[in-house]
């Protein structure tokens, strides 16, 4: 596809951040997908250019990381976390429940274009397992029943709200804001859940506190 | 300039030897005699420790170490595989690893029988694999370029192929894409890997990941008789291997020169080969009472040859053409000048000045190698001058380059645009078309007063008035040393054995005369479309015309008498390049009957009664004051002056019979600034057309920002448009497809 | 031993990630103090604080400020590194998402002792909604003044970017981290140079973790003796303890460095009922996995050395007996295999050759000398690959096979899920009940 100037405007408020513009790549690659929904091989140009880089350049960096995808995702793509600390936890389960319930497999997306999957590592979330992402917004502690309910929700588009975060909004739109560009959302989700606030809460019933400054 | 270098003394093996200090470990073992293995190491790239094959012990250190990344400190104790299991243990390991993923298909791999993989897994390796599993496959092989295929399975991931890109070529039109064992070499998909250096690329793959269309199953390392040779397609002077097998040469490789190409070549010194044996001419022809040419022996068409000249004698005029050795342009000298009498006499199948002749006369001619390659790499500023050394002498743009890259030396450049070889050399345009030139010469002096700059003169600069002696007067103003930088192998050479219309006539008049003054034509190896001026028509008004060529052309076709001579491959000889270096070379294929054209200059001789002699033409020669060119054309509306070259990959006629490398040739486009580009009413991106004296090409237009506005630039002889125009031409340029 | 709950101590607070949320409790008071000494006196504190890095190798951090040279004329840059992946180690997202601004703060006073007017965040993609928290405490910094020009009239300038990576777990180590920053292919460096002498654009550069920073605000504002009073003398301080697994209440637990897994796993409420810890690991996949009988050991650097395992991240997984070893194992080899960057030998095709065989073991299928051979090729990885990638990988199953032989011989003939069901591992079957 190509970019409209109004793209190019964020890809220089991007670049006008770094002291040096091949910084950018990173978070221009992310922008790239907030049109696409993937890296094309224009987008690769786009970035090519935009940074003075050869496109195979681009495309080395493209495709080293796997948040970059070559080929269309769904409109929410979703992670199941397979490391074994979800994995054995329930997350292989779940991740064999959502396949058959969607009929694809890994780096798949339903024909519908609504759902893709991916099998994912660890999401520094362990506490939260098993855990699932949508649009890398945080579904924590799902069963193969949650997971399926959140998954068909989001197939209808009905609203489905992250565990700690704001409600799911579409791929493109979450690549934007890994772009840089402030969705307004920052306060969704509540300060923190029970797993954050589990240490606090024991210290709490057991009058446990960390020693006073001694003036 | 005295260099100190600190030595430290380290212990290898338990041999103690002295070595510069910050020698890699594994260049000090090398010194010993030590190999150790090594696919990423590269003594011209930077190190990067990513194939762990060169894992040693140093004493203190409790993991082994690469040997390719780590300096040697004083003290130092490093225990190779030799002398120590771990390192041993270390590298086995490694080289095992390195052989789950590879298809072991040496038996059908053009890298089997000289392949370091090869090599080391059988000195360091085990005998049999552990590995059972199923390996790693891809679809190959692919083409990187029409040149360049890639076999992925093969690639250990060394990236010596990708860092040469990056780190010498500057062409990063190949990457590792993906990741772990998902990595692999890779374009783009919209950019192939269109480099003048790709080929290196092949050499030095550890592996046979990369192989050459040429090559690729044409023939087995042992099965090649390899002798040393230098390149006969530019002035670089390129030292090159050339492989033969049954009388045939199968391929070049760039050959190791420290102080001239170092281990690199281009694309065009290391493919451009078919030439050699195509068309070529076999016996000697001379035409006979019903104008046609028929085959002769040597001794009739010598004496036919002989009795022509001798009829036209000091009214013959010699065009030898470039690419001639220092032998060969020797004897033309002498043959004309002693033998015919004559001063006519000129190598230059170009366009060309009165102001260049005395130019070269006074700063080229007979001088010693002063400027040099490892003078490149260390001055602190070099200006070039109509010299855009990526398409026209590759070897100094790798220099140049390195040098930029080390942040020693700055470059500047006298041109009509920022080039993409400027570009990569970190270059600063100093934006000039043919007639600004010499003002911006002069006015480039603060650009090279610092002790140890350097003047680069292109062979374009004839077509710049007053540019060659506006080069001359910055560097006897500023103490800046100049050198001169043709683009044929035998122009220096030609030069100094004084090839030059001293009291002559140069090859425009000798063209112009040609059947008036000019009554007969000695004619080497020279191309009709190089010349700047009618060539054929010169040779049917002439009453008599020899030409020497290997092979058949326009001028063979209209020749009186024709003598087959040699090709580098079937002589030995000398090629003296830019820097004056002699790069002599022996016979690739010696072949009965094949004789250089000095050889058969001599039997000509002979037939006049002459022992051709070497004489040194300089000592006595009148040389002619440099006087400025001061043309200066007026351009209408609808016009513009052309700049134009050639670029490195063209349509050359030593170029001919090689597809795959013709086909990585950059593609011609009109080049003109965005003022000028208003003002000719051409649109970025569309078509327009240049056109001057009966000739015209169709391209597309690049605004080119920073340009010199009023010039048009259009590469010449190149695939799509082919406009053989000198630079300085005013030329109407109009929109559209003409 | 107690919790001391410092960094979380007001999490539960609805506006805890906010600036004035963070102010309530002392916030932003400690740059200003910070400002009142020298730079030099900062890493001085620092240093006398021994504070260690918490992205888990625990260098000394004042020592790490110290190699940043000074008077070089050189631009600085601080990095930091919240690029949590480690499979277990889940504390430094759950940090920014509550506590954001006590990294900030701690940027600025870093960022100040180090002669640093640029900084970084560079934070794992993964994880928008971190993005957001993070980016906006960096906004509302900006309005209270405490960042961009001429700091609170101090004359220090700092500007601090967040910068999304994009799904490698390489970028965690720190050379990967900068390579990756600079818009390149996250592939370690060669060292030398080192960061403090070329990181960061070829520039003196300081890479921390997000915990780590978050540490100093603390440390300026409570001073070196309160922050020895928590920890050993080695290991002094306190520690975002993620404990996850088989546990009844998985999550964040912050207590003084010393306090053992045993009692870290009682807060956690202990394994459900009827069930036995079967292996642990103090802090991520890249420690060697421990038995139970050692689930005494003090966590501290030293303690948990000594016990053949190492600190890490500090985040303590555990898995009960309803756990194959020989899965988990195959699974994190999987993941080594995922995450490798390719960009040397070992650790390239050692990951891919091992979790090849532990795959065929999961499946019930190999030999009983796979397990010697996976022994000796994970000793063709260790120490001498690129990066400590390749060691992290070469970890589990020397570790696993140790405690755990007859498991993987079994292995050989039965697949993993017939000698232990799934189910019973998870969650939804009552594991964490």
């Amino acid at each position: 596809m190509s970019f409209s100037e109004q793209t190019r405007d964020k890809a220089r408020e991007i670049i006008s951040r770094y002291p040096q513009s091949r910084s950018a790549l990173l978070p221009l690659l992310h922008l790239v997908q907030s049109e696409e929904g993937y890296v094309s091989a224009d987008g690769i140009a786009f970035c090519a250019e935009e940074l003075a880089l050869t496109t195979a350049d681009v495309a080395a960096v493209a495709t080293f990381y796997t948040m970059y995808h070559r080929k269309p995702v769904g409109e929410y793509h979703i992670g199941v976390c397979i490391n074994p600390g979800c994995g054995i936890l329930g997350g292989d389960t779940i991740w064999s429940t959502l396949c058959e319930r969607l009929g694809i497999g890994n780096d798949e997306v339903t024909e519908d274009g609504k759902i893709s999957l991916e099998r994912i590592e660890c999401q520094a979330a362990c506490t939260h397992a098993p855990v699932m992402t949508a649009n890398w917004e945080f579904l924590d502690n799902m069963t193969p029943e949650s997971a399926i309910a959140a998954v068909d929700k989001l197939r209808r588009g009905e609203e489905v709200k992250s565990t700690r975060g704001p409600r799911i909004r579409t791929f493109k739109e979450n690549e934007l804001t890994l772009a840089g560009f402030d969705d307004g959302l920052a306060g969704e989700g509540g300060n923190a859940d029970e797993y954050m606030l589990a240490g606090l809460k024991r210290a709490k019933e057991l009058g446990q506190s960390a020693p006073e400054v001694k003036k | 300039m005295t260099v100190t270098t600190q030595t430290v003394t380290v212990t290898v093996d338990g041999v103690a030897v002295e070595v510069p200090a910050g020698t890699l470990i594994i260049r000090v073992a090398e010194m010993l005699g030590t190999a150790i293995p090594r696919f990423c190491d590269h003594p011209l790239l930077d190190p990067v420790a990513a194939c762990r094959a060169c894992l040693v012990e140093i004493e203190g250190q409790g993991k082994p170490q690469p040997a390719c990344a780590i300096p040697v400190t004083d003290g130092m104790v490093v225990k190779t595989q030799h002398t120590s299991e771990i390192a041993e243990q270390a590298q086995a390991g490694v080289m095992e690893f390195l052989l789950i993923n590879h298809p072991l298909d040496c038996p059908v791999c053009d890298k089997g029988g000289e392949c370091p993989l090869q090599n080391q897994a059988m000195a360091n390796g085990r005998g049999e694999t552990r590995f059972d599993g199923t390996k790693r496959t891809f679809p190959k092989p692919i083409n990187v370029s029409a040149q360049v295929l890639l076999d992925r399975e093969r690639c250990v991931s060394c990236a010596r192929c990708t860092r040469f890109a990056e780190q010498i070529a500057g062409d990063q039109f190949i990457a590792l894409l993906e990741r772990g064992a998902k990595q692999q070499v890779g374009t783009s998909e919209d950019q192939p890997f269109d480099s003048y250096f790709s080929g290196n690329t092949i050499q030095i793959c550890p592996v046979g990941a990369l192989t050459s269309a040429k090559y690729r199953f044409r023939s087995r390392p042992f099965d090649l008789v390899s002798s040393p040779s230098a390149c006969e397609h530019c002035a670089s002077g390129c030292a090159l291997r050339t492989d033969v097998r049954r009388s045939s040469v199968m391929r070049r490789l760039a050959w190791d020169a420290p102080e001239v190409n170092e281990e690199w070549n281009c694309d065009k010194g290391r493919f451009a080969f078919p030439y050699l044996s195509e068309a070529r001419l076999t016996t000697p022809l001379v035409r006979n009472e019903e104008g046609n040419l028929v085959p002769a022996s040597w001794p009739e068409a010598l004496r036919v040859a002989a009795a022509g000249l001798k009829k036209t004698g000091a009214a013959t005029g010699v065009l030898t053409g470039g690419r001639v050795t220092v032998e060969d342009a020797q004897a033309y000298a002498s043959f004309a000048r002693t033998v015919l009498g004559t001063n006519d006499v000129d190598f230059r199948a170009r366009a060309l000045s009165a102001e260049e002749t005395a130019f070269l006369a006074h700063h080229v001619a007979g001088k010693p190698v002063d400027v040099t390659y490892g003078d490149l790499e260390v001055a602190p500023s070099v200006l070039l001058v109509d010299f855009d050394p990526e398409d026209e002498s590759p070897i100094v743009f790798l220099r140049l380059r390195k040098a930029a890259l080390s942040n020693r030396t700055k470059v500047f450049s006298v041109a009509p645009y920022m080039t993409a070889g400027l570009a990569k050399m970190k270059g600063t345009l100093i934006a000039a078309g043919p007639f600004d030139a010499a003002a911006a010469i002069a006015g480039a002096a603060d650009h090279v007063k610092a002790a140890g700059s350097i003047i680069l003169v292109g062979e374009r600069a004839a077509m710049s008035p007053g540019a060659l002696k506006a080069a001359a007067d910055l560097a006897a103003s500023t103490g800046a040393r100049l050198a001169w930088v043709p683009r044929r192998a035998g122009d220096r050479g030609a030069v100094d054995a004084g090839l030059l219309p001293i009291n002559g006539r140069d090859t425009g008049a000798m063209l112009a005369e040609a059947g008036k003054a000019v009554k007969g034509l000695l004619v080497g190896g020279v191309s009709a479309t190089d010349v700047d001026g009618d060539l054929v028509a010169a040779i049917n008004n002439a009453e008599f015309v020899v030409s020497l060529e290997t092979r058949h052309t326009d001028v063979t076709e209209h020749a009186d008498v024709v003598l087959p001579v040699a090709v580098v491959t079937e002589k030995a000889g000398t090629f003296r390049n830019w820097e004056g270096r002699d790069r002599a070379f022996n016979a690739s294929i010696p072949t009965a009957g094949a004789i250089s054209d000095a050889a058969v200059l001599e039997e000509l001789a002979r037939e006049f009664g002459v022992e051709l002699g070497v004489s040194d033409f300089w000592s006595t020669a009148a040389k002619p004051e440099i006087v400025a060119g001061a043309h200066k054309p007026s351009v209408g509306s609808g016009q513009a002056v052309l700049a134009t070259w050639k670029h490195l990959l063209d349509k050359g006629a030593l170029q001919e019979g090689e597809p795959y490398l013709a086909a990585t040739a950059r593609v011609a486009v009109i080049r003109v600034s965005p003022a000028t580009a208003r003002s000719l009413n051409l649109v970025d991106g569309g078509q327009a057309t240049v056109e001057c004296c009966g000739k015209k090409a169709t391209a597309p237009v690049i605004e080119t920002a920073g340009m010199a506005d009023g010039i048009v630039w259009i590469p010449s002889n190149s695939e799509g448009a082919a406009l053989n125009l000198p630079s300085g031409c005013v030329v109407n340029v109009s929109g559209g497809v003409a | 031993m107690t919790l001391t709950p410092v960094l979380t101590a007001h999490w539960d607070e609805a506006d805890s990630f906010t600036i004035g949320g963070y102010m309530r409790h002392g916030g932003y008071t400690a740059f200003k103090k910070a400002f009142q000494s020298e730079p030099d006196d900062i890493i001085t504190l620092v240093k006398d604080s021994g504070l260690r890095g918490r992205g888990g190798a625990g260098f000394p951090t004042g020592m790490k400020w110290s190699f940043v040279p000074q008077n070089d004329g050189k631009p600085h840059y601080l990095v930091v590194n919240a690029d949590e992946s480690e499979p277990g180690a889940c504390k430094d997202i759950p940090l920014m998402l509550a506590n954001p601004h006590a990294l900030i703060e701690g940027m600025i006073i870093a960022a100040y002792a180090m002669r640093c007017s640029h900084a970084f965040i560079y934070l794992r993609g993964e994880v928008p909604h971190v993005f957001r928290r993070v980016n906006a405490a960096i906004r509302e910094a900006y309005t209270a003044g405490y960042l961009g020009k001429n700091i609170m009239g101090s004359g220090f300038d700092l500007e601090i970017v967040l910068h999304a990576g994009a799904g490698a777990y390489i970028c965690g180590e720190e050379t990967a981290l900068l390579d990756s920053l600079e818009g390149r292919r996250g592939q370690p460096r060669l060292k030398p140079p080192f960061p403090a002498v070329a990181g960061l654009y070829a520039s003196p550069s300081c890479v921390n973790n997000v915990e780590t920073i978050a540490n100093v605000p603390y440390i300026v504002n409570n001073g070196v003796e309160w922050f020895r009073s928590f920890g050993t003398e080695k290991s002094p301080g306190f520690k975002l303890f993620a404990v996850s697994g088989h546990v009844k209440n998985p999550g964040i637990y912050e207590a003084p460095l010393g306090i053992t897994a045993r009692e870290l796993i009682e807060h956690a409420g202990g394994v459900r009922d009827g069930h036995e810890i079967k292996f642990w690991l103090p802090g991520g996949s890249s420690v060697p996995m421990l038995t139970p009988d050692l689930l005494d050991t003090p966590m501290t650097y030293e303690d948990i050395a000594a016990a053949g395992s190492m600190l890490g991240t500090g985040t303590p997984m555990v898995f009960d007996d309803s756990t194959s070893v020989v899965r988990a194992v195959a699974g994190w080899l999987a993941f080594y295999k995922h995450e490798s960057c390719g960009k040397c030998t070992p650790c390239r095709e050692g990951t891919y050759w091992i979790s090849d065989l532990l795959h065929r073991l999961e499946n019930g299928e190999g030999q009983e000398s796979d397990l010697d051979k996976i022994v000796e090729l994970c000793a063709q990885i260790a120490g001498r690959s690129f990066c400590a990638l390749g060691d992290a990988a070469a970890t589990p199953f020397p570790a696993a096979i140790k405690h755990f032989r007859d498991e993987f011989v079994t292995a050989t003939s039965t697949p993993a899920n017939d000698s232990f069901d799934p189910f019973a591992a998870t969650v939804f079957a009552g594991a964490t009940r």
